[in-house]
């Protein structure tokens, strides 16, 4: 389990640049990020180290953010390892809502992170299945 | 030269004000007599019927507002009772109340009295076949330019808004010489009439009627020369009658007014104080023939000057200027009106969305468009593109069927709407009228 923080950001230049700003003066280190979006709006998704702090000072710059629980599934970095884990959680009947992977893993492992629709159903799932995944602490520390 | 009422038009101005005093008279004492709310506000300003004993008096007499159509929403301003009311229409895209309009049998006839005035001032006759392609139905655009049409003989088609393409087949293929319609939708037909092939001399179309929204003296000429047609700009709004009250003539110096049926005033729109002949100011109207719905110095927002030099048609009513421009904050949105405080209470109807936003408008290919941008709040931001794009859509939809126009609806982030002095700004028109 972790806790990604969600910014709105209007499909304008120099937005993104303004919230990695916030975050690098605050010393708040990005760990994972990803972008959605449409013609007219985007969600910058990111994994901090200090979720609470982030969360604190973009709405304080203004943004309009949020915070949603997401897990963070550790994987074989090698070919197939990913088409595992959604293999499993296919036959788990788990939805994902989106997902995308963390910056700079060294060693023979991936991380990902999983939006799902019943965190508490894929934990349970996860477990039986042998999948791993991160606790928030380790994440923050990476 | 055209006239559908020579004796009327073109009476000398000390006959018409003869006939004005005395209609005024009248229209006042029936008010007092049959509309409470205009007796308690004559009561309260001090003012009784016989106080008017000239038309200078006229300006004793309080104002009325929009805000009293909705006071008095729906028939508290009538002054028949319902037996006689033959027809009501009702202002277009209003949330709330919209503005309503009794009329008797003769108020309809006087209606197409005026409109056959103004569709013979813009070149019709019994000869003309005239294409109505504004809306039919509560609007009054559709059915006051269609009994106008009938008035004068002329063959009529109720073609009413919408399907482009279909309105430049029935314009060519029963040779239609007169179109009504928004200004702007002219010039949308006139490109679908260039997309579709066909040839500028299998048309009779030789002239317009125009109007339910603001349009300049640069587009006139555009419509004039790209149609090669002669375009008048028709006035009127639904509180007062619907179209009709006014319409420029060929020489296109200002649209005379119909004096016989409606006094004009000129006031200052922040101390209501009439002001001189010739200034420039906000436009009063009072009805003098009206039965359903008198109406004593009505403030039309609309602003204007006034000039009532004789005109080289002949024509002795005086002339209001086109007008551009309003005193208030409405918006004329392809013959609607939109308030931004009609945004506003429909955006407050929608859970968790906060009241700040902001009105765009454009015109794109001679059509406007509206876009809103509404400040995503905590309250409903979500992290998956889905539910803020679901989000987008429901505004829009409400938006859509509140105000009777199609709205993009753009989110943006908290305070990104542009704010002056702490209030925010709420509109952006970026038509260049």
């Amino acid at each position: 389990m972790a806790k990604q923080i969600s910014v709105f950001l209007e499909n304008k230049s120099g937005r993104l640049a303004h919230v990695t700003k916030v975050l690098g003066d605050a010393g708040i280190n990005i760990r994972a990020l990803s972008i959605a979006d449409t013609s007219d709006f985007g969600i910058l998704r990111l994994i901090v180290n200090d979720p609470i702090n982030a969360h604190k000072i973009l709405k304080e710059a203004g943004f309009t953010v949020s915070e949603t629980e997401v897990i963070a599934v550790r994987m074989p970095d090698s070919p197939g390892g990913l088409a595992s884990v959604l293999d499993q959680m296919s036959e788990e009947n788990l939805n994902i809502e989106y997902l995308y992977a963390f910056l700079g893993m060294s060693g023979n492992e991936a991380l990902v992170v999983f939006k799902v629709e019943d965190i508490k159903k894929a934990k349970i799932s996860f477990n039986s299945k042998g999948i791993k995944f991160m606790e928030e602490q380790e994440l923050y520390q990476l | 030269m055209l006239y559908w009422d020579h004796e009327k038009e073109c009476m000398p101005r000390e006959k018409l004000q003869e006939l004005q005093l005395r209609r005024l008279k009248e229209t006042v004492y029936r008010v007092y007599s049959f509309v409470p709310a205009y007796k308690a506000k004559m009561d309260e300003a001090g003012v009784k019927p016989q106080d008017i004993k000239s038309l200078a008096d006229l300006k004793y007499l309080p104002f009325l507002t929009k805000q009293d159509f909705r006071d008095n929403y729906p028939f508290g301003l009538l002054a028949v009772p319902m037996r006689d009311v033959v027809r009501i229409q009702s202002s277009s895209g209003t949330t709330g109340k919209p503005t309503v309009a009794g009329y008797t049998k003769n108020d309809i006839e006087t209606w197409a009295e005026l409109m056959a005035r103004c569709m013979t001032t813009a070149g019709a006759t019994r000869d003309s076949v005239i294409q109505i392609t504004w809306g039919y139905g509560l609007f009054t655009g559709g059915l006051g330019g269609h009994y106008g049409a009938e008035k004068i003989g002329a063959a009529v088609l109720p073609a009413s808004g919408g399907n482009t393409k279909r309105q430049v087949q029935l314009m060519h293929d029963y040779g239609v010489t007169m179109l009504g319609c928004t200004p702007s939708y002219a010039l949308v037909i006139y490109e679908e009439f260039q997309r579709m092939g066909l040839k500028r001399s299998e048309f009779k179309f030789k002239s317009g009627i125009f109007g339910a929204e603001p349009w300049s003296e640069n587009m006139r000429k555009e419509i004039e020369t790209k149609w090669e047609i002669d375009a008048h700009d028709v006035y009127g709004m639904t509180e007062l009658v619907g179209p009709g009250v006014a319409i420029d003539c060929a020489y296109k110096q200002g649209l005379h007014l119909a004096e016989d049926h409606f006094i004009a005033e000129i006031i200052d729109p922040d101390t209501g104080e009439v002001l001189p002949e010739g200034s420039h100011g906000e436009l009063v109207i009072t009805s003098l023939t009206k039965e359903a719905l008198p109406i004593i110095r009505y403030r039309t927002r609309d602003l204007t000057s006034i000039n009532y030099e004789k005109c080289d048609c002949g024509r002795t009513h005086g002339r209001i200027k086109k007008i551009l421009g309003r005193s208030d904050d409405m918006l004329i949105i392809r013959g609607v009106n939109v308030f931004p405080s009609m945004v506003e209470s429909i955006l407050l109807q929608i859970p968790g969305i906060e009241p700040q936003y902001q009105l765009i408008v454009e015109r794109k290919n001679n059509l406007d468009r509206l876009e809103v941008q509404v400040e995503v709040s905590e309250n409903v931001f979500s992290d998956e593109v889905r539910k803020l794009e679901e989000l987008e859509d429901k505004i829009s939809k409400e938006l859509n069927s509140g105000l009777g126009i199609a709205v993009k609806v753009r989110l943006v982030e908290p305070q990104s709407i542009e704010r002056s002095e702490g209030k925010a700004k709420r509109i952006i028109d970026n038509r260049k009228i």
